[in-house]
């Protein structure tokens, strides 16, 4: 397969950013995403020229670090699916595809396609966590949760923090991620203990760190490899609303 | 902001309900009765104090929320495809920004008469005669036209809001968040077909 590749190229974190073609030829279909763009790279440096920085680690779905934005969608046009498990059968051969860094205030571009997202993690430093050292695993019956919370709370634990929320949304609003973060305590009894003070520490950091606001759009649902349901932001609300009621400053 | 929203929801149902009575065809005396009732309670005063908080509040925060959002993305997509989310969510400022302007015009033409901010038009009886004040803008084309096409705004802008107004207040339920889907999509149509059905009227079936 051949492609033309619109690639952002940004020296570093100050620099004006433009985008620069690549036409790549001999591409085949069986190739991730990241090894088309490995494939370009090897090429690029026997060229002498400096290759395309772009983040990745496990190549497997689960850290969240490849996130591309691919012809106008986060992690590309195939859903439930991340930059890395993304197969270049899914483009037309001979097709332009565009690739972007994730763009918001709040993710600054550090080189070309990498993001600094450390935003995230400030939001789960201010209160994803239990503050209690919790040793061992206990036996597991000694704290009865039903299947249908401990599924729920599973659900929201696959988030793997990748940005495709804020990515996506029109609002560069974090709150998916955010609410998923909350939600995977808040719906579980070890979480109950510090619901209120997590979430009204975690929405306060979010809102410090510039995302938008979130206006119900659900793009975000929409193009969240995860497949995180809005509806944990509906509980990120009812959760939060809780904790002001009870005086949270 | 939703529940500014919800209440103002509320308040079109109240604000419909009296203006369908111009369709009654009794040359508008029950709508006048109807007025009068208002203007004479004393409760209908406290709700609309209640109302323009809940226009500002509305309003207000809406501004202010855009232009945050619009900050928070300060270097924007060269390709961005939406086409999943609804075009009636993405556009809620665009069409709160039309249902402003016409709230602007419709104030200056009734409510502003109603408290004396405004000359009461020559053919109205006083300045509560909304109803002669209705028939002679209305027998206008031009004020007609802008008054459909900003109800049908206004239809766009609640599709979106009735839900969304519950997702933010945190209510979601698997069972019943689809219930309030096709609620508010119901609530969308009756009330931007409802208004939009006055001018029609006039211009074209009301014989005086």
């Amino acid at each position: 397969m051949n492609f033309t590749l619109k690639i952002w190229r940004q020296q570093n974190a100050r620099a004006k950013g433009g985008f620069k073609t690549y036409p790549l030829q001999d591409v085949s279909p069986e190739m991730s995403f990241l090894e088309m763009l490995d494939y370009l790279n090897m090429q690029l440096i026997e060229k002498g020229e400096e290759p395309i920085t772009f983040e990745h680690d496990c190549r497997e779905g689960i850290c969240g670090s490849c996130g591309l934005y691919i012809n106008g969608r986060p992690h590309g046009p195939q859903r439930n699916t991340t930059t890395c498990e993304l197969h270049m059968r899914e483009f037309k051969d001979g097709e332009t595809i565009v690739i972007e860094p994730w763009r918001s205030r709040a993710f600054p571009v550090i080189k070309d396609l990498v993001v600094d997202r450390s935003s995230f993690e400030r939001i789960m430093h201010a209160g994803g966590f239990i503050s209690v050292n919790t040793g061992c695993a206990p036996e597991s019956n000694s704290s009865p949760i039903s299947k249908l919370l401990a599924d729920k709370a599973f659900d929201a634990a696959a988030c793997i923090g990748c940005g495709a929320c804020v990515a996506a949304c029109k609002n560069s609003s974090a709150m998916l991620y955010a609410a998923a973060k909350i939600a995977q305590y808040a719906l579980l009894p070890q979480g109950r203990v510090e619901a209120k003070e997590r979430v009204d520490k975690m929405v306060k950091q979010m809102d410090a760190e510039g995302f938008g606001f979130c206006s119900n759009t659900y793009g975000c649902e929409f193009d969240c490899p995860k497949g995180i349901s809005v509806d944990f932001i509906a509980l990120m609300n009812r959760e939060f609303f809780a904790a002001k009621s009870c005086g949270h400053k | 902001m939703a529940l500014a929203g919800m209440f103002l929801m509320l308040f079109l149902i109240f604000h419909l309900a009296t203006n369908l009575l111009m369709l009654a065809g009794d040359g508008g005396e029950s709508f006048q009765r109807a007025v009068a009732f208002l203007t004479a309670n004393p409760g209908i005063k406290i709700a609309e104090y209640i109302l323009f908080a809940a226009f500002l509040i509305h309003i207000i925060i809406g501004v202010l929320l855009q232009l945050y959002n619009y900050r928070a993305r300060p270097v924007g997509y060269h390709k961005s495809i939406q086409t999943e989310t609804s075009a009636f969510s993405r556009f809620m400022f665009h069409t709160g920004v039309i249902i402003f302007i016409f709230l602007v015009i419709h104030l200056i033409n009734f409510y502003f008469i109603k408290l004396g901010w405004v000359a009461t038009p020559e053919y109205a009886d006083s300045k509560h005669d909304f109803f002669s004040m209705a028939v002679v803008l209305f027998r206008n084309p031009w004020y007609s036209a802008i008054y459909f096409v900003s109800f049908i705004f206004l239809g766009f802008h609640l599709k979106h809001a009735f839900q969304s107004s519950f997702q933010s207040l945190g209510i979601n339920h698997p069972k019943y968040t689809p219930a309030i889907k096709v609620i508010g999509t119901i609530y969308a149509i009756a009330i931007s077909v409802g208004f939009a059905i006055i001018p029609v009227y006039f211009l074209f079936f009301y014989q005086a």
